[in-house]
């Protein structure tokens, strides 16, 4: 019994320990798998699962960059940075994002009507990308956020910076910068890198011609974050870098000044230093604030903006076109007697009209000025002499002079807004009309009516060009390092020494000077001429006169029809006050000051102002004398400051 | 005839002090220190609730495990039966008495503890079954009614648990008492037909599954299905034992655990924790230490000379093999994720208790390896 059992026992046992056996073997397997498994993923992949450890605790929140800030010629800023607090939403961060935008609505007091803006931009966009929920906040409002941020997962309060423009006078020049578009996105190459939630570009002026390098460069937070999102600690920051600062040419006193002047006006001031082409005021009015725009324009203000007939949001100098009207008289005479066609002496009586293949050509002055000759005719702005002047000349003649003085072109450049204006000739007739050049619209050429229509920062740059002699010049808008051309040093010289011939070795040397005459006598004459309409009785802008030797200034008027002129209101006499203001006339006036030593030459136009004598030519007074009395300091400035930026 | 060399039912305190196996409790208590470490640094460097807890636990049922040593093996052979049955008893009143947590019903609430029966299953049902074999000669193990009892035995406490639900407690049970039937002599063939069945029925068993146990094995085949739901802890959890590298990221820097990235830190995935924190040499040194275990009580069953004691021991080491082989291969990535602890490391009463139960036992087979259990 006993040895039976033990027996049993025996063979049981060696049965366990066999099948054990198998067990162990199968264990050993196992766990030699499991070994494997750790030096595979410990050992070969470490390098991976760490990336991906680190992908996990760190979170990157890219910063929308800096801008670069302007500065005006006196380095006083023109478009700065400003800290705002913002609201941040990363929508793939939060749980339920509609009981958070009811959380939000209740801190923030956000309106219906965004709320449903941002569900519908969350549903466009990748979860991952952040919105924004609200770009300017108050620190009352970022703060009451901020207690409460906790129970408001996938928000992020966010301090950035804004553009903040604190001058509103030079906001057409400066422009504005916004929110930037998908197609921006998509066309403009340099914003490729630069996907981050709040990005703004320039829209116009110098924010959009410079915004290539003075958008700066993204910036990132990096924080490790829990698996919730939160943030834990601030790992790294680097803030990106601030775009390039610039220095206008502007100086933004004259600028506030003119703005003042041309208050309640639509009207364009240009000022432009007469041998190195630096706009000191390019002033549209009326103005607007360019600051609303950065943080997304408020419904009620844009709608007044575009329906304001004084139309504040176009810049009127380079984008305003208006008929030259007689102001265009100095660009005749110098053309006519550039190409011999004419003798300033020639003399012809205006009866107030002529008659040519029977239609009828007005002078402004209905009685007519009696005998003209050139110089009067400038004075008193003679229209019929001038119809003549034309006839001779011819308008392709015309046309090319007035061409290389800068009219019918883009003269600043990279401005989007900036039009180049129309200088008609019988070539261009064909091309863009379509139809023959007929002879009566070369006498309406000729007192700058009919096709021709140029921006007030040509008509500036032109007569900028008479005052310094008649060499070219480039305007510009920003101080360059560039060497300029020399031409003051030129001048000086030239005055200082009025009987020698110039040294060979300093021409070559120093200047690098294009003429655009063929003898200066003739840019003297209607220099000259300018004089007297300003500073003679009887010229037309003599009323505005400055008889300070300092101050003095030539100019010359213009008046611009915007409607023709009808007969009955010719008889009827009526008055340009009388007539709606659509369609009343644009005044112009073009100057340089001082007469004796021109610096600076000055273009001044008035919507619908009447006549340049009465509109115009006073505003150029004012601006005149500011710009005069800020002459010595605004060279001593560019000797203190060179020519840094 | 054959007198066994001694057969001594008695044995002095000393004897019983001398027999204990010291290697075995050692490697024990290396995993409880290594635990506690473990356990503070999911508390985050400090000493909180868990760690707090985890110690008494392991303490009270270290000393169990000690105590339990001394008991006759005599004892347990006797008491067997009645331990299945209990144990049973109390999976039935889960069913009806149980506490409900995160969708399963695993608990009976003992006022001091919250006992979660199935984890005693898993070594009641071994040692009911060692019993079984034990009087049954090698020759009637493949009788058809001799198989009765032990697959009813096995069947319905899987089943309960099953249903619980708690899909990786009842394989786990299901495993130990396959382990026993095993090495008891049962045939191949009949393991090799109960496979056949199983693979049938397994189709239908799978539409029995909550929709979240098929999302975890359909997640297992492909963690990258779902990276931010069923898949995000076996995902993060390769992610860092895999960053932890050689030596580890440090105690108590594991960024993994401490920013929140691993789900179940405490329990079933304490050995990522750990394996993050220590590196390459840390966790082969846990599962060193681990296979050290399996070995000391599969060699208490080498000498051990009783069939209740070998059976017992075996079955156990292979059960104790099994939970940490499934563990350790659920956090690595090798086996989808069910809910299966690793011994003695992971927080939780119940399982350690029934492994410090478990190993108690072997080693009062220790102690009366030479005295035979009637």
């Amino acid at each position: 019994m006993i040895s039976t059992n033990n027996g049993n026992t025996v063979i049981k046992s060696k049965l366990i320990s066999r099948r054990m056996f198998v067990l162990s073997v199968a264990k050993a397997v196992v766990f030699l798998g499991i070994f494997g498994r750790l030096v595979s993923l410990q050992i070969n992949e470490a390098t991976k699962y760490k990336t991906l450890s680190d992908k996990n605790r760190f979170r990157e929140w890219k910063l929308a960059p800096q801008r670069g800030v302007i500065k005006d010629y006196f380095n006083n800023i023109i478009a700065s940075n400003e800290k705002v607090y913002q609201v941040h939403i990363t929508p793939e961060n939060s749980p339920n994002i509609e009981e958070l935008f009811f959380k939000l609505k209740r801190i923030l007091n956000l309106t219906d009507k965004r709320i449903f803006y941002l569900k519908r931009k969350i549903v466009k966009q990748k979860p991952w990308e952040p919105i924004i929920v609200s770009d300017n906040l108050t620190w009352s409002e970022f703060s009451r956020l901020n207690l409460f941020l906790h129970e408001l997962q996938g928000v992020e309060p966010i301090v950035s910076v804004a553009r903040l423009y604190p001058e509103k006078s030079s906001a057409h020049i400066v422009g504005y910068v916004s929110e930037v578009n998908p197609k921006e996105l998509r066309e403009k190459k340099y914003l490729k890198e630069m996907s981050v939630p709040g990005l703004v570009v320039g829209k116009t002026g110098l924010e959009y011609k410079l915004d290539k390098d003075i958008i700066g460069e993204v910036g990132f937070q990096r924080y490790e974050v829990n698996a919730f999102g939160k943030r834990i600690r601030k790992i790294k920051v680097d803030s990106g870098k601030a775009g390039k600062n610039y220095r206008s040419t502007i100086d933004i006193e004259v600028q506030k000044s003119t703005t003042e002047v041309l208050k309640n006006k639509a009207a364009s001031v240009c000022v432009m230093d007469i041998y190195n082409g630096d706009i000191v005021a390019m002033v549209s009015s009326p103005s607007y604030d360019p600051n609303v725009f950065v943080h997304g324009v408020d419904k009620d203000y844009w709608q007044e903006l575009i329906t304001n007939t004084k139309k504040p949001l176009s810049n009127k100098s380079i984008s305003g076109l208006y008929p030259p009207g007689s102001t265009i008289k100095t660009i005749v005479a110098l053309s006519a007697l550039e190409n011999d066609v004419w003798n300033h002496k020639k003399r012809i009586k205006c009866t107030g009209k002529i008659e040519l293949f029977g239609e009828k050509f007005h002078c402004w002055k209905k009685k007519g000025h009696g005998w003209m000759d050139m110089r009067s005719a400038i004075k008193r702005s003679c229209d019929v002499y001038f119809y003549e002047v034309a006839r001779v000349l011819g308008v392709d003649r015309l046309s090319k002079t007035a061409k290389k003085f800068g009219l019918g072109q883009k003269v600043l450049k990279g401005f989007i807004e900036e039009r180049a204006g129309i200088v008609p000739s019988t070539s261009w007739k064909k091309k863009f009309i379509g139809k023959n050049w007929y002879i009566g619209e070369t006498l309406h050429s000729g007192i700058g009516q009919g096709y021709f229509q140029s921006t007030p920062l040509q008509l500036c740059l032109m007569t900028a060009q008479i005052a310094n002699g008649g060499f070219k010049i480039n305007p510009k808008i920003l101080t360059e390092n560039k060497k300029d051309n020399g031409l003051r040093d030129y001048i000086k010289y030239k005055n200082e020494n009025p009987n020698e011939p110039l040294p060979n070795d300093l021409i070559a040397a120093n200047f690098d000077l294009k003429p655009l005459f063929r003898n200066q006598e003739n840019i003297n004459f209607v220099k000259e001429a300018m004089f007297s309409s300003t500073n003679e009785a009887g010229g037309t802008s003599y009323s505005s006169r400055i008889s300070n030797k300092k101050f003095m200034f030539a100019g010359k008027t213009g008046s611009s029809q915007v409607k023709r002129f009808t007969d009955t209101q010719r008889t009827l006499e009526i008055k340009q006050k009388d007539i709606v203001y659509k369609d009343r006339d644009h005044a112009l006036f073009i100057a340089f000051a001082p007469v004796n030593d021109p610096k600076y030459a000055i273009s001044v136009v008035v919507e619908h102002g009447g006549s340049g004598s009465s509109a115009a030519a006073p505003i150029a007074k004012k601006v005149i004398k500011k710009v005069l009395e800020r002459h010595e300091f605004r060279l001593n400035v560019n000797n203190e400051i060179g020519d840094e930026i | 005839m054959f007198q066994p060399r001694s057969i001594q039912t008695t044995l002095s305190f000393r004897d019983k002090l001398f027999s204990l196996d010291y290697v075995l409790i050692c490697s024990v208590l290396f995993i409880g220190i290594a635990s506690m470490f473990a356990m503070y640094s999911t508390d985050g460097g400090e000493f909180n609730y868990h760690t707090k807890s985890h110690i008494i636990r392991f303490v009270v049922f270290f000393s169990l495990f000690l105590m339990i040593s001394f008991f006759q093996i005599r004892f347990w052979h006797q008491t067997s039966t009645l331990i299945f049955i209990f144990v049973f008893i109390l999976l039935l009143a889960v069913k009806y008495f149980g506490l409900t947590s995160s969708g399963s019903q695993r608990w009976l609430n003992f006022y001091f503890m919250n006992l979660q029966p199935s984890e005693l299953m898993k070594v009641a049902l071994i040692l009911f079954l060692s019993k079984y074999y034990h009087r049954i000669s090698n020759s009637d193990v493949n009788k058809a009614k001799f198989l009765f009892l032990p697959i009813v035995a096995l069947i319905s406490p899987v089943l309960l648990v099953l249903t619980q639900p708690d899909l990786g407690t009842s394989i786990l049970i299901a495993i130990g008492g396959i382990t026993v039937t095993w090495l008891a002599g049962v045939r191949v063939k009949f393991f090799t037909y109960a496979s056949i069945v199983f693979i049938t029925l397994l189709p239908i068993a799978i539409s029995f599954l909550k929709p979240y146990q098929k999302a975890r094995i359909l997640t297992f085949l492909n963690p990258d299905r779902d990276p931010l739901g069923a898949g995000y802890q076996i995902i993060q959890s390769k992610i860092a034992i895999g960053s932890g590298g050689l030596f580890g990221k440090g105690f108590l820097n594991g960024s993994q655990s401490y920013l929140d990235y691993l789900p179940e830190k405490h329990t079933d995935f304490i050995f990522t924790l750990f394996s993050e924190e220590f590196g390459f040499f840390g966790s082969l040194t846990v599962l060193l230490v681990y296979s050290l275990i399996i070995y000391r009580i599969v060699n208490i069953g080498n000498i051990t000379r009783s069939t209740f004691g070998k059976l017992y021991c075996y079955s156990f080491a292979t059960a104790f093999f099994v939970y940490v082989a499934v563990n350790m291969s659920m956090v690595l990535g090798l086996l989808p994720i069910v809910g299966a602890p690793l011994p003695i490391m992971s927080y939780g009463g119940s399982s350690m208790m029934s492994i410090m139960l478990g190993l108690g036992i072997a080693m009062s087979c220790k102690v009366y390896k030479d005295v035979p259990v009637n």
